[in-house]
């Protein structure tokens, strides 16, 4: 058997992070769509999560904490011919890098979006991240939010996401569904990974998760926005997971003319008269 | 030569009525340099343009006026002061304005006879054509280039009607003007890049910036530029980075509270060797400051911001042909060098207007991507990182060769993976700071300008380019006796020239718009040389030829 065009190296995760089924998981994914490692960028901020484009045979972005997202939509604009896909965790993209998370869903570039969503900060040592467990005040817990709890699906539909999904790193069949869904989907996809962080989340743990995970089953209308609305609310004893909604829309290559032609912008020549037909228009 | 001001309120249609009669006054043959003057608000308060115009080329303002077109009592007290003896204040006959200058016409007679109030600024426009000489032939073309379409033929018979209320009191011979360009600061940029290539600006709207998004806008389609309005400037210098990593020539633009944003993804494109370009089009400062007004404050700014240390480029533009030409070399060199270069601009270059020879972009010279943007390979494993003699290392495109190119924010290794080894963090701060060498090779020393004898030297960078010059013309009409260097290249310094005549002259004037002398302690700093004097303004509004010679009339006491 021929090896495997996309392989992974030794990474810097703790021993039962969630991070690991991730990174098999998206290794997988990538071999089975079969594009060029070449062809695929890897985009990170900053964070255990956004390590991940280290571990992989393909080309790696590692960017700013919480920048991620601006710098992959531009790759994407720059040639439409690269497959683009962030990985990063909830702190990167919920809240160092909130405003770009809600205007890069406004923007609908190509690209594909997961979140490794431990609702902890990890490489920080357990400080409460947007998507943390609201406090108790009875039980004190380590890492919980003293405000509202972000919700980061409800957000996404609200401002106009044309993909909205959640999976679980413990169910590894069902999140390369959502990955290959995700990716093959035309304009921004989010897929919100729940995923166990072993060392600092006492709370949200792997059997928090089992237990509570719950697949949409068919009576679920991904094209019904309401309905989305309503289980991107639901997080409590049970947590569904799927596709939350999908929608066709005009990406945002489909609505600029400059990339109309789907010439990777990168391969683009202006003719030299072209420039100076430009500079003599102001004689 | 002549020096006039046309000035009302904001919104009052000052701006359309300076762009029509600056088209005219080219057509018809005369150079000129326009400086606009306004306030941070749509309608109301005081605005103006102020048109310098003649047979020879202009690189600044001066300060007198021979005439003024008042549209309100407010432009007349305003600038009464700077009016010379024989010179005129144009303005409707219902203004209460009690001076002997004053030319009081039926302007909004005329205007409301044609049926249209808000043509007063062509009747106006007619009026000044007329005072001075300045034919029609060409008001038809240029109202047409101008204005919405149904908006051509009326404005254009106010113009005519203009022209027959006055007789003419001024002339000058025309000069040649067809091969010269008529624009702005920030169109000369705009320009400079399309001539160099560019396929990414992304920014946020920020004066005195703006009008650098807008040209972007308007040129996308046919220039093939992606131009992406960012919800912030952070996110505008890191769509320019990203789209910089896929192989566009990719630049940013802003002002200085955009670039303080930008200062983290400035030291990211530094350490990940991503080619960049950001454009600081300075305004006062701290914070807000004056949003329409310039100011030269942010030099030593952006020559040490971003925490670490990495290899930058500063550029500070002169006028409006180094817009043009540095704007390409500037992306030129960030792609030779794979670091950020900066280029300081400032409101008074970005919103005025001049005479300029028509660009030569056949001067540019290009940096296309080296050959292992395409040929690098994989077997052994790429190296973004590679450690060489000058610390360049083949930079490879993604998709665009079998390798594989990852870069870092951390501190990486060649192949651009985290490390926190000491000795791959001693040969990458090294690597990447050895590239200046290079780049040190091809600094462009300071314009000299003035009297190769002189003992009085000025300084100065930037946008006070086309004053100094003028002021040491007309200081050396009297005494052969002064000299200026004036910077373009900015950081790292160039020094040569500088020591050469620091060697021989006895005082050294800095002139800087700002308050604390930044050129000069960046001399001090990297030469070792000290400024004896200073003349600094910090008002916001450009320093002019008269504040120089004002300056050193002040100074010669001490000398």
């Amino acid at each position: 058997m021929n090896k495997p065009a996309f392989t992974t190296y030794d990474t810097a995760w703790c021993p039962g992070c969630g991070n690991y089924a991730i990174l098999e998981t998206l290794t997988g994914v990538l071999n089975q769509l079969a594009t060029p490692p070449q062809q695929v960028v890897l985009v990170g901020g900053i964070g255990q999560a956004a390590k991940t484009n280290q571990y992989i045979t393909a080309n790696g972005f590692s960017g700013l904490h919480g920048r991620s997202l601006p710098a992959a939509a531009a790759i994407k604009i720059a040639n439409n011919d690269l497959t683009v896909i962030v990985n990063t965790g909830d702190g990167d993209s919920y809240g160092e890098g909130g405003n770009h998370f809600l205007h890069n869903v406004r923007r609908n570039v190509d690209i594909t979006h997961f979140v490794h969503d431990n609702q902890i900060y990890g490489l920080t040592k357990g400080q409460p991240s947007p998507t943390s467990d609201p406090c108790d005040p009875l039980h004190k817990a380590a890492a919980c939010n003293m405000g509202e709890t972000f919700n980061p699906m409800l957000v996404a539909l609200a401002a106009g996401a044309t993909f909205v999904a959640r999976s679980f790193s413990g169910d590894k069949k069902h999140l390369a569904e959502m990955m290959i869904a995700a990716i093959k989907h035309p304009g921004y996809a989010l897929v919100d990974i729940l995923q166990p962080c072993v060392s600092f989340n006492k709370i949200n743990t792997f059997a928090y998760y089992k237990q509570r995970v719950k697949p949409l089953d068919d009576r679920h209308d991904p094209t019904n926005k309401l309905a989305a609305i309503e289980k991107a609310m639901e997080f409590g004893d049970t947590i569904p997971i799927g596709i939350l909604y999908q929608h066709a829309a005009p990406t945002y290559a489909d609505k600029r003319p400059e990339l109309f032609d789907h010439i990777p912008l990168v391969d683009k020549h202006v003719p030299q008269s072209a420039v100076e037909d430009l500079i003599k228009r102001y004689i | 030569m002549y020096n006039i001001l046309l000035g009302g309120a904001a919104g009052d249609g000052i701006e359309t009525m300076s762009a029509i009669f600056e088209k005219m006054l080219k057509q018809s043959g005369c150079h000129l340099f326009t400086i606009r003057d306004f306030m941070s608000r749509v309608r109301g308060g005081h605005n103006f343009t102020q048109i310098r115009f003649g047979n020879q080329p202009l690189h600044a303002h001066r300060d007198t006026l021979n005439g003024i077109f008042a549209i309100d009592e407010t432009t007349y007290l305003e600038h009464q002061s700077r009016l010379s003896y024989d010179g005129f204040i144009l303005c409707d006959e219902s203004l209460v304005i009690d001076d002997f200058r004053a030319i009081k016409c039926p302007l909004k007679k005329t205007a409301a006879n044609l049926g249209n109030p808000k043509v007063i600024n062509s009747v106006a426009t007619g009026a000044l054509l007329k005072l001075f000489d300045i034919p029609l032939d060409h008001a038809a073309s240029i109202l047409k280039a101008t204005l919405r379409a149904d908006l051509v033929d009326v404005n254009l018979s106010a113009i005519k009607m203009g022209y027959d209320l006055l007789n003419t009191n001024y002339h000058q011979s025309p000069v040649e003007t067809s091969e010269q360009l008529l624009l702005s600061g920030n169109t000369a940029i705009g320009l400079g890049a399309v001539a160099a290539g560019i396929r990414f600006y992304s920014a946020y709207p920020m004066s005195p910036s703006t009008s650098l998004l807008d040209f972007f806008n308007a040129q996308s389609s046919s220039m093939a530029i992606a131009v992406e309005q960012a919800e912030d400037e952070i996110a505008a210098i890191n769509m320019a980075i990203g789209a910089s990593y896929a192989g566009a020539t990719a630049m940013t633009g802003t002002s200085g509270g955009g670039f303080s944003l930008m200062v983290e993804a400035l030291g990211f494109a530094g350490i990940a060797e991503i080619p960049l370009v950001a454009v600081d089009v300075q305004r006062p400062g701290p914070a807000t400051g004056f949003p329409t007004r310039t100011e030269q404050s942010d030099l030593q700014f952006v020559i040490s911001a971003s925490q670490g240390e990495f290899p930058r480029m500063v550029i500070a533009l002169r006028d409006h042909a180094d817009c043009f030409y540095q704007t390409a070399r500037s992306l030129a060199l960030a792609k030779k060098y794979q670091l950020p270069v900066i280029l300081l601009s400032d409101q008074y270059l970005a919103d005025s207007t001049t005479t300029v020879p028509i660009f030569d972009s056949s001067k540019i010279v290009r940096f296309d991507q080296s050959d292992a943007a395409v040929s690098a390979t994989n077997d052994p494993p790429y190296q973004r990182y590679a450690l060489t003699e000058n610390g360049i290392s083949p930079l490879a495109i993604p998709g665009k060769s079998p390798a594989l190119v990852r870069v870092d924010s951390d501190e990486h290794d060649p192949w651009g993976k985290i490390t926190e080894s000491a000795t791959v963090r001693n040969q990458m701060v090294n690597k990447r700071l050895i590239k200046l060498n290079a780049l040190k090779e091809e600094l462009i020393e300071p314009e000299f300008w003035g009297s190769h004898q002189c003992q009085l030297l000025l300084v100065g960078f930037g946008s006070t380019s086309g004053a100094i010059k003028e002021a040491v013309d007309i200081l050396n009409q009297n005494e052969n006796n002064y000299g200026a260097l004036i910077f373009g290249d900015i950081y790292p310094l160039p020094t040569e020239r500088l020591r050469h005549f620091a060697t021989q002259v006895v005082e050294i004037i800095n002139v800087e718009q700002n308050a604390t002398g930044q050129l000069a302690s960046l001399i001090r700093e990297e030469a070792l040389i000290n400024c004896d004097h200073s003349i600094l303004k910090y008002d916001g509004r450009q320093l002019s030829v008269d504040d120089i010679l004002n300056g050193i009339k002040n100074l010669k006491g001490g000398f």
